[in-house]
């Protein structure tokens, strides 16, 4: 048994679960799916007193829409959210970058709620959800708040959770219009984090240009980025790859990327701009068939 | 509420369609549950670290990698092993599928491949190569010998199509 010892609540409805946060919070840590936090466990390099399991809670696993925004419950899983047909036709990004973690097995027990409390700095919905400008629903027996994912990631593994707080619901909207997405995931190992991940949106005028773009990458930083510099680059242009290639340059612009045993600093910084121009070249081709279509 | 906490958790599953109650710590595992509890040894321990998929198990019809889910998680879940697959003395035609292909060398991968390709298989019942590769994605094979694997997958896909044998769940 390798986990160091430690209680186990298993709440039965919300309520109970935020009161168990409020009283035990901050010796205690919530456990989802596990995927994040039983290998940490299991290291022994995390040993909560407390373990309050939400698994059990009914209720919190789900996806649906809800006034142009697609709710997703934080027990809902990755293969729930790569296979989920609402999101492969209204927000396809999410359920494209969902398919890329780690593998089926994990993908069929890890949460979007336990992998963004975890906030690994190289996890793949990250940099979906930055471009996308996703909000979390965050719950207390206080009360409630919802944060942009951006400023609810703070750094490695950190996050603006406060202990009584449960992550209870991801909030992505509904895309509509013209409009094409990708998520390019460079790795070398099958199964692993990114070494660079981009994640990227389109929307074309009816006329054929940049109306909206929006570039996010992970793996890059201490939290991920929007790649504003590209976005600025090409909204209002006429939409070319030419003007993808030219604009994908400035992905690098302030990146100060980490060298780890994968990838040296500098690498990452070339391969932002490489799966920025194929992420985005992917997303326009995509936005152009849905344009013909339309 | 349960008070402070419980450092051991009665836990009640259907393992392999029968019915198994026990008193565990909060801490085990599930794949430690299954070999050292309940004595299934089928079930692999491999790399400790989520990565090998040599301890997969499904789990309410779903592949799981057990190493990664503590017994109490499992509680009111039907599991089903490798021990689990044969049916009145006949092998599951995945089974038969890596028989007949030299599926296995070593051997230790083979439970967990097994039962990974029984989730995907029961899913997507007509699979393409590259299809089956990256579902095995997450179980590794150190003899290397994926490409008879990834034949049995095949094999295993046009046997289950054509006896129309699709064991759905965890039975």
């Amino acid at each position: 048994m390798y986990p160091a010892s430690f209680k186990v609540f298993v709440p039965k409805s919300l309520d109970e679960a935020l009161e168990l946060l409020a009283k035990y919070g901050e010796e205690a840590k919530v456990l989802a799916g596990g995927h994040s936090l039983i290998p940490l466990m299991r290291l022994r390099l995390v040993k909560p007193k407390y373990v309050i399991y939400i698994g059990k809670i009914p209720g919190l696993s789900y996806i649906r829409e809800e006034g142009g925004v697609i709710r997703i419950g934080a027990m809902t899983t990755h293969n729930e959210i790569e296979e989920s047909q609402l999101l492969k036709e209204k927000n396809p990004l999410l359920s494209e970058t969902a398919s890329h973690i780690g593998d089926l097995q994990v993908r069929n027990m890890g949460t979007i709620g336990g992998s963004l409390a975890h906030a690994d700095p190289a996890a793949d919905y990250p940099a979906a959800l930055t471009a996308l400008e996703a909000d979390v629903v965050l719950k207390s027996a206080k009360g409630e708040r919802v944060l942009k994912v951006s400023d609810f990631i703070q750094g490695p593994y950190l996050t603006d959770l406060r202990p009584d707080e449960l992550l209870v619901e991801v909030r992505v909207p509904v895309l509509s219009g013209a409009f094409g997405t990708s998520y390019k995931k460079l790795y070398f190992r099958a199964g692993d984090f990114a070494i660079v991940g981009v994640a990227a949106l389109v929307e074309l005028s009816p006329e054929g240009s940049f109306k909206r773009v929006r570039v996010a990458l992970t793996g890059v930083g201490e939290k991920p980025v929007r790649a504003r510099g590209v976005e600025e680059e090409l909204e209002g242009k006429e939409a070319s790859e030419e003007a993808i290639a030219k604009a994908a340059e400035r992905a690098k612009e302030g990146l100060n990327p980490p060298s780890d045993i994968r990838a040296s600093s500098e690498y990452r910084r070339e391969m932002s701009v490489v799966l920025t121009r194929r992420a985005l070249i992917e997303a326009l081709r995509r936005a152009r068939e849905r344009l013909k279509s339309q | 509420m349960e008070g402070e906490g419980l450092e051991v958790v009665e836990v009640s599953m259907k393992v392999n369609g029968k019915p198994v109650k026990a008193k565990v710590p909060a801490r085990m595992l599930l794949v430690h549950f299954l070999r050292d509890v309940l004595g299934l040894t089928g079930t692999h321990v491999g790399c400790d670290t989520s990565n090998c998929g040599a301890c997969t198990v499904i789990m309410n019809g779903k592949a799981v990698k057990s190493c990664t889910v503590f017994a109490f998680m499992a509680d009111g879940a039907e599991i089903l092993t490798i021990e689990g697959l044969a049916q009145n003395g006949k092998l599951h035609p995945i089974q038969e599928a890596f028989w007949e292909n030299h599926g296995l060398q070593c051997g230790f991968c083979t439970p967990g491949m097994i039962m990974t390709l029984y989730d995907f298989l029961n899913r997507n019942p007509e699979p393409t190569e590259e299809e089956v590769r990256r579902a095995i994605e997450g179980n590794l094979c150190r003899c290397t010998g994926y490409v008879n694997i990834v034949r049995s997958a095949l094999a295993a896909a046009e046997k289950m199509r054509a006896v129309g044998r699709w064991v759905k769940g965890g039975a």
